[in-house]
């Protein structure tokens, strides 16, 4: 999706795959399994490292809980990055059954409403005085930033709207979007 | 018909929408989905990094050994199951059983598989998905299979395989005729495409989506005799997303090592110094059955139509 925007990607599994990367998505997926794989090959060291060098980060869903510094309903060993000022709840909506899609104001995206996909998606139950909030489902928050950290806890990925990461592109890493 | 991904205009919040049940398939993607029958093993396989557990009463090697007629789980068991994870829950109904679908939807399971494991209950008809909030996911064997269950409703496919033989022949025959078929078509001329179709028996606007886009609308995972991280590896590498594990995880000898291994193979398939090092020391396999000692009436990939 990025690409299509202009930016050059590359596939993250390992710390070395970091290198050149001004901004990194954690997209959607089992956050689970995302954080044992990421435990696994160091990766919770070097995200943490590239962010402090200006790395900026993107997180919808799974990748959103991953940056909090906070996980309620966390498994024992189930650990944030710890890099965003929020506590967030795992599968707050509910089971699949309760996934579902709407239209949502979105602060930073131009041209009207984005569409939203939540699946078995996380709720932010607290968030810091720096964070500022982008976007809101039922007056709750869906789309937080704070300095270089995006998170979103629907799925821009899963539309053909590109206007989110647009905005993760221009605003959070600062790099002009073709 | 309904057209694969192209979502229902929505201006409210909307459940049980095509891009929310095929939206959920995508992020298991690189994933493994591991058969469990209790929830100490549904813990075993979250904790080794699988994307979700399918909640069943018995695994297809047990299916296959106990004989008689295979139904849905005790609604106790997927339960207990649900109640015992966060990761999501998939539970298996009788091909063409709409009611045991429905009972498995008011249960909460994230995803049903209407599964050729199990005895169909309807030799003509499959469910008709497009009535269900919740996703299904399917077997198939080639991309006219595929295509039928995408169009009575499916979110997710899965090639075959056979079941409960952790023997990967079966599993590479079907993905390799999935990928065939659609690189066949994908250079047709328009009216070729109809002719396609008709020989698929699959509807020809799917025919006509797969044949532009050179890919199925939906996920497709590899099951049915993948055993080893190896075998993970070798279904990712012709084509899947991600790999189901059924027996191969729990009727070996260290299910907990495996299901990690099996993970890690999966996700660095392309690796193949990681795979040799998780292939070490992983304990006995799963015994394994040879195809061509089963009659072929006992061949769960004939199932389903």
């Amino acid at each position: 999706m990025v690409g299509a925007l202009g930016a050059s990607t590359v596939d993250v599994r390992r710390p070395e795959d970091l290198a050149d990367c001004d901004g990194l998505i954690i997209p959607g997926g089992e956050s689970t399994a995302i954080a044992k794989l990421m435990a696994l090959y160091g990766l919770y060291d070097a995200i943490r490292a590239h962010h402090a060098q200006g790395m900026a980060l993107f997180g919808t869903c799974a990748g959103a809980i991953l940056l909090a510094s906070k996980i309620e309903g966390a498994l024992p060993d189930q650990v944030p990055l710890g890099l965003m000022d929020v506590t967030i709840k795992r599968n707050a909506y509910g089971r699949q059954i309760a996934s579902f899609e709407t239209l949502l104001p979105f602060e930073g995206a131009d041209g009207g409403e984005v569409r939203a996909v939540f699946i078995r998606a996380p709720r932010f139950a607290e968030w810091g005085a720096n964070v500022k909030v982008l976007s809101t489902h039922n007056g709750e928050p869906v789309a937080l930033r704070e300095g270089r950290l995006l998170a979103v806890a629907f799925h821009p990925e899963l539309t053909s709207d590109t206007r989110v990461h647009k905005y993760f592109l221009e605003n959070v890493v600062g790099t002009q979007v073709i | 018909m309904k057209q694969p991904l192209t979502g229902q205009i929505v201006s409210e919040d909307t459940t049980g929408t095509l891009r929310v049940k095929t939206g959920f398939a995508e992020m298991m993607k690189g994933g493994v989905i591991m058969d469990v029958v209790t929830p100490e093993q549904a813990r075993i396989a979250e904790d080794a990094g699988a994307v979700a557990v399918m909640a069943l009463e018995r695994v297809p090697a047990d299916i296959r050994a106990v004989g008689g007629v295979a139904r849905m789980a005790d609604p106790t068991i997927v339960e207990a199951i649900i109640n015992a994870v966060s990761i999501p829950v998939m539970a298996k109904c009788r091909i063409g059983h709409f009611a045991e679908a429905q009972v498995l939807q008011s249960l909460g399971v994230d995803f049903i598989d209407e599964s050729e494991v199990l005895t169909p209950a309807d030799e003509e008809h499959h469910v008709n998905k497009w009535n269900f909030a919740v996703p299904f996911v399917c077997g198939c064997r080639n991309l006219g299979e595929a295509l039928r269950r995408i169009a009575e409703g499916a979110a997710m496919v899965r090639t075959k395989g056979e079941p409960g033989t952790g023997n990967v022949v079966e599993a590479v025959r079907h993905m390799r005729a999935v990928t065939d078929q659609i690189a066949s078509i994908a250079g047709l001329r328009d009216e070729q495409l109809f002719a396609a179709a008709k020989e698929l028996q699959a509807p020809y606007e799917l025919v006509a989506w797969v044949a532009k886009n050179k890919k199925l609308p939906v996920v497709n995972f590899s099951a049915g005799g993948i055993a080893t991280p190896a075998d993970a590896a070798l279904m990712m590498q012709l084509g899947c997303d991600g790999v189901f594990v059924g027996s191969g995880i729990f009727k070996s000898g260290d299910p907990a090592k495996r299901a990690r291994a099996i993970v890690e193979a999966t996700t660095n398939y392309q690796d193949a110094a990681t795979i040799a090092r998780v292939s070490r020391h992983l304990g006995e396999a799963m015994v394994g059955i040879n195809i061509d000692t089963i009659p072929p009436s006992e061949r769960m990939q004939e199932r389903g139509w």
